[in-house]
Order: structure tokens, then C-alpha cells, then sequence
């Protein structure tokens, strides 16, 4: 009899709540019943609500279970894994998946983020050996027609980045994975770099071919220890097996990169700050021009890319740049991982096209609150992002649509709140968090933010006077700050003001009476 | 609570880390994150050491590690417990496990418990968004933090 596969997720969300305890937990009851198990350490599926969720193959076909404690494993054993009360049925049926376009997470959960054999299995690598058999005008010409923009959240296309940097001449040049994925509310950085390590890896390599650069770093925040780990032996092995290195696949092409650990400054997502960062400065806003792609990291020309968009590349050279552009909408082409968090009933990763209503993702893919009050607002873009309220539920998800109705899709995290929420308490927290993460090289964003929490103070007393105030306050940051920090925090202040009036001047009008 | 590194110590171990890191590009971060490692903190005497070894002056390092959240000017408690603090633990009840754990800690943030056993942390954010409240302890990540469970993680600290 063949060994019955049981994966058990690796991923920091199911290890968080004792995915680990829950694998010590299967092996040992295996051994008592002496049946054969092999167990499978994968990525997380993304319903994070159903972690520790774990799956057992059966006639080839993966039946979940979740959200399960090292307690339910015995039952679980009792039942042969079939009728108990955690079984989700096969884990791509859950509509949850079903309802999903997956082209960047794939792999993700499906396989162990560090066996490069089921990565080429499922996949990996067949980007990476078409592209090294085009010019680089070919492949930014791929790049191009893909439609792929930057996932970070500024939205820039990602194929002209890449040709300004391979067509600024330099002796050497860089490749650096913007991995500081500071914004509440996120984590398909995490997922990725957990789940599938290669994809990130590869795309690096394809762009490190493009553009004639040679050395890559990823800049991967301290509070992803998980993540730091993985990419460090995802790097080992792809380096062991040739896929990194003096010559990537034998192509003679040269390609290495490594992991560098950021220090928990929030600005240095931001990219000119990252460079400095990387390069063992005080992560300070650096003035563009002189853009990245001319004069980045110690000056030579770099990309400097989000993780989603890094690891999108490969599938857009697996399956080629058509394929990826014609899902979307509009301006927005391909898909994005949006991340559904917060106080909602059903959260996680939920990989689409572009287009689909914000509404949508809360209500029917997020099933409202976990709570299960109403929603009062949804922040979308992280700290920086606006909060909507459920009258702009309408809004398609895609850059220019978000845009359009003074929000950001930034890195396409959603957080939820329900009718509790404080909405003053929120904009307060939205200077503070500012005041404790500006670098200091703006005066609006190192004294405003200050400012912001003392004005945001006054009307809470009931000081309705310093509503204007704060008004012209946000004005001031937007206008004179060189980086989103500064330049954004007013988008969470400002729409919290605007569509939560109520939060504002219910203790001016207490005071008044 | 950790005692500041005998001199003789510091030298040895400081000119290790900074051989080990000669070959790097922007070294200064690997270096900061691995004297931290080895002392729990960047202790004030490294820094001329680093300095000089990096040939940058010492304002430079000073500037460096007051800079990030991450580098400690001194010693934290034996145990160190970070709290997000963001929007998405906010939604999900995060004010209360904040408030629970200062109480029970008997500090505010960035402070250490008398018998030097805890350093509270605020952290904002460690990608744990549909699960919070998160909190890190000691580098290992728990989620579904309720004031009940932090009761038992702040026990399993000695707390």
C-alpha cells in the first residue's frame, strides 16, 4: 500500500495557530496506528480562516479539513479521514477556489515551497528557459504587452521600467525585490515568498537576463521570519542546482542574488528609502529624479520591483504575455492577488482578475464581518489607503477605477470594519502611525503628522474649528511630502472625515449643548 | 538581564562579524542585525569599532541605529513581546490585547517588567491580517489572539 500524503501548511498563518503542533500531531498518531504517511510541509491555500487546514490525498484528489487543532487529529484518523465534521471536500471544489483565477499563486499550497523538482513539475522554470532563448527586446516587448504593472501599488509599468534600466549603460546593474511589505491589511508577499520561493527566484533571473544586470537582492522585512528562512533555502538550492549562478541553466548568462533583512522602518517600502536602506544608510527618501532606474542602488541602475510583480514574470513568459493580458479591465490587465482581512467572516488570498466590485469581495467572497455586525468601512491600499464606505461598494477593482473615487488599490489589501469602529480613532491612528514612520526629510510629514494627532485630539474634544484644519493640514502633507507617506497619510484622515462626518462632530455638537 | 560584553569580548567577537561581512555590498544593516543577534542589543561601545572598520564615521552608525525600530540602544528583558498595533488586528479586537497585555505587564509600550522577564513592543503589522490579533514572541509568530490566549502565552513566559 502506498503512503497516504498529508500536507500540513508551512505558511507563518497556519504556523501562527499551531499548524506545527498539528503536524507533530499527525505523524505520531500515523506512528501508533503504524500507517505510512508522507507528509508534505506546503505553502497555505489562503483561506485563512479554515488554518491549520490540511489536506489528504486520496485517488489522486485533495480532500481538506480545517481549521484543525492537534486535538481533532485522532477523530480525524478514527474517520479514515472522511466523514467528520471538519471535512471541506475536495479543496478545489470550495467555491472559495473554484470562484478564483490563479496565475501567480498557482503553485502556491499545492506544492512544498522548497522542492524545485515539484516546482519544474507544476510549472517552474519553463519561463525562465523561453526567455533565455529571446533577445532582450524581445522579452521587454513580452513584458510590454503583458499589460503587467507594478503591484506594489504605484502602478508603473513594469516592461518600461525594465528597458530604461537595460538601456542606461553601466558597468553593473541591479535587481531589487521590494519585499518591505509594511501595509496592515496584506501579505501576499509573505504567501509567495512562503509558498512558492521559485517563482520569485525565476522571475528575478528573467529580469536579471533582460537587463544585463547580474546580482539581485531581496529586501525582506524582519517581521517575516518564516519568509526569511524559506528564501534563504530556496536560494541554496536554486544556486546548488545551476538555476543561480555563474551560467542560469547553462545559458552562460550569470545570475546570484541574496536576502538582505530590513530593521522595521515602514518608509522603506518605499523605494528610494529601500536603496538607501540596502545600501546601510538611514532609510531616508532620496528626491527624484535621478529615478532608480538610472541611478539606484549604489548608483548603478536598478529595478527595483514588487514581490507580485517579480513573481508574476515567469507565468507570463510560461504561457505567454496574451494569456496574462487578457484577463482585466481596462488599464488594470491580468490578475491580483487581493488580500480580504480584518473583521470579515471569510479571509485570505483571493487571486482575480482585475474588475471585480469591491462589494463583491467583502460581502459575498469576504461574507461580511466575522462579527457578523454590519460593515461600517473597508480600507483599501493599506495605512495609507481610504476608507469606503458601503456606498462606493460599487467600485471595479483596478487602478484608475480606485483613482476615480479618491482611494488607492495599493498592494491590494482590503481590511474590514464593522459598525463599531471609531472613525475619528482611525484617522488619529492614521497621523500617529506617520508621526512614528516618517524619516524626518519632510517638514509636512515629520511635523504635520504631529500635528495631525493634535488636531485629530482638538475635535475629538469637541473643537469642531480644527476640522478645518485638519483639512488644510492633510492639504499641506499631500502637496509637500516627496514620498506616499507623507503625500498619503491624508487619504485615510480625509476620507474618514468626508464620509464619517458623524465620528467628527458628535462631541463638537455634545460640547455645544 | 543581559550585562554589557567585556571589553576583550567585544573587540574579538565585533572583528568577526565585521570580517565575516567585508565581502557585502551596504554591510552595515548585516552587521547591526548580527551584533544584535550576539548581544541582544547594539551596545554604545560597538560603535567606534564598526566605525572604523567601515571606515564611515561614527555620527554615520549613530544615525543608522537610531534610525530603525528594530536596533535596541540597550538591553530589552529576557522575553520580547510585539503587538501589532495596525488596522487590520485594530478591526479585529486588537485594542483590547494591547490593553490586556499592558496591564498585565504593568508597562507601556517599548517598556520592560520589573524583574527584567518582558519587553513590550508595539509592531506594526507581521502579515497575519485575516487571523489577528497577531503578536510576535521571542521571533515566533501567534495569531487569534484573544486576551485569553495572551494570558497563556505571557505564562509560557514566565510573565
Amino acid at each position: 500500500m502506498s503512503k497516504l500524503k498529508i500536507y500540513v501548511p508551512r505558511d507563518a498563518a497556519a504556523l501562527a495557530v499551531d499548524a506545527e503542533k498539528v503536524a507533530e500531531a499527525v505523524l505520531a498518531e500515523a506512528k501508533i496506528r503504524e500507517i505510512e504517511v508522507e507528509l508534505i510541509r506546503n505553502g497555505s491555500r489562503g483561506m485563512l480562516w479554515l488554518e491549520p487546514m490540511v489536506e489528504v490525498e486520496k485517488d489522486g484528489v485533495r480532500h481538506a479539513f480545517g481549521p484543525v487543532t492537534p486535538h481533532d487529529v485522532e477523530a480525524l484518523f478514527d474517520t479514515d479521514w472522511d466523514d467528520h465534521t471538519l471535512a471541506l471536500g475536495p479543496t478545489e471544489e470550495i467555491d472559495w477556489m473554484k470562484r478564483q483565477t490563479r496565475l501567480t499563486f498557482a503553485r502556491v499550497g499545492v506544492i512544498d515551497p522548497l522542492s524545485l523538482d515539484a516546482y519544474e513539475a507544476h510549472g517552474g522554470l519553463k519561463g525562465l528557459r523561453r526567455a533565455l532563448g529571446m533577445t532582450g527586446t524581445e522579452m521587454i516587448d513580452e513584458m510590454k504587452e503583458s499589460g503587467l504593472r507594478g503591484r506594489g501599488g504605484a502602478g508603473f509599468p513594469t516592461g518600461i521600467k525594465w528597458d530604461t534600466v537595460r538601456l542606461a549603460p553601466a558597468s553593473q546593474k541591479y535587481i531589487v525585490a521590494n519585499a518591505d511589505e509594511g501595509d496592515s491589511g496584506t501579505f501576499a508577499d509573505r504567501m509567495l515568498m512562503e509558498g512558492d520561493p521559485f517563482s520569485l527566484i525565476e522571475g528575478m533571473a528573467i529580469a536579471g537576463i533582460c537587463v544585463g544586470a547580474t546580482k539581485g537582492y531581496i529586501y525582506l522585512r524582519s517581521e517575516y521570519p518564516e519568509a526569511i528562512h524559506t528564501m534563504n533555502e530556496a536560494i541554496r538550492i536554486a544556486r546548488a542546482r545551476g538555476v543561480l549562478g555563474a551560467s542560469v541553466l547553462g545559458s552562460g548568462f550569470t545570475y546570484d542574488m541574496e536576502v538582505r533583512v530590513g530593521a522595521g522602518a515602514y518608509v522603506c517600502g518605499e523605494e528610494t528609502s529601500l536603496l538607501n536602506s540596502l545600501e546601510g544608510k538611514r532609510g531616508v527618501v532620496r528626491a527624484k529624479p535621478p529615478l532608480p532606474a538610472i541611478e539606484g542602488f549604489l548608483g548603478k541602475p536598478t529595478v527595483v520591483n514588487n514581490i507580485i510583480s517579480l513573481g508574476t514574470v515567469p507565468v507570463i513568459f510560461e504561457k505567454g504575455a496574451a494569456h496574462y493580458r487578457d484577463f482585466g479591465l481596462g488599464r488594470s490587465r491580468g490578475t491580483i492577488p487581493i488580500q480580504i482581512a480584518g473583521n470579515v467572516k471569510f479571509g485570505g488570498l483571493f487571486e482575480t482578475a482585475f474588475g471585480t466590485s469591491l462589494g463583491a469581495l467583502v460581502d459575498e467572497i469576504g461574507g461580511g464581518t466575522a462579527t457578523g455586525r454590519p460593515v461600517k468601512a473597508v480600507q483599501v491600499g493599506g495605512p495609507l489607503g481610504a476608507y469606503f464606505p458601503r456606498s462606493k461598494f460599487d467600485t471595479p477593482f483596478g487602478y484608475e477605477e480606485f483613482d476615480g473615487q479618491g482611494g488607492l488599490i495599493g498592494h491590494a489589501g482590503v481590511v474590514v470594519f464593522d459598525d463599531t469602529a471609531d472613525m475619528l480613532g482611525m484617522a488619529r491612528f492614521a497621523m500617529e502611525f506617520c508621526a512614528v514612520e516618517s524619516c524626518g526629510k519632510c517638514t509636512p510629514c515629520r511635523i504635520g503628522a504631529v500635528r495631525g494627532v493634535e488636531t485629530v485630539d482638538r475635535i475629538a474634544r469637541g473643537d469642531a474649528s480644527a476640522i478645518p484644519l485638519l483639512t488644510d493640514l492633510c492639504d499641506t502633507m499631500k502637496d509637500g511630502s516627496l514620498c506616499a507617506l507623507g503625500g498619503f497619510t491624508p487619504y485615510p484622515v480625509m476620507s474618514a472625515l468626508t464620509h464619517f462626518p458623524d465620528d467628527f462632530h458628535a462631541n463638537a455638537k455634545e460640547a455645544a449643548e | 538581564m543581559p550585562t554589557p560584553p567585556a571589553p576583550v569580548d567585544l573587540e574579538t567577537r565585533l572583528g568577526a562579524i565585521l570580517s565575516d561581512h567585508a565581502q557585502l555590498e551596504g554591510p552595515l544593516l548585516p552587521i547591526l542585525h548580527a551584533v544584535q543577534a550576539e548581544w541582544g542589543y547594539v551596545p554604545p561601545e560597538a560603535l567606534p569599532i564598526i566605525a572604523e572598520g567601515l571606515n564611515i564615521s561614527r555620527a554615520e552608525v549613530h544615525g543608522v541605529v537610531s534610525f530603525y525600530h528594530d536596533f535596541r540602544e540597550e538591553p530589552a528583558g529576557r522575553h520580547m513581546v510585539k503587538i501589532c498595533r495596525a488596522e487590520a488586528c485594530q478591526a479585529r479586537g486588537g485594542h483590547g490585547v494591547e490593553a490586556a497585555a499592558k496591564a498585565r505587564l504593568g508597562v507601556d509600550w517599548h517598556g520592560t517588567t520589573a524583574d527584567g522577564g518582558v519587553t513590550l513592543e508595539p509592531v506594526y503589522c507581521l502579515g497575519l491580517c485575516a487571523t489577528g490579533p497577531a503578536a510576535m514572541i521571542d521571533g515566533r509568530v501567534v495569531a487569534r489572539v484573544d486576551e485569553k490566549r495572551l494570558e497563556t502565552l505571557l505564562s509560557e513566559v514566565g510573565a
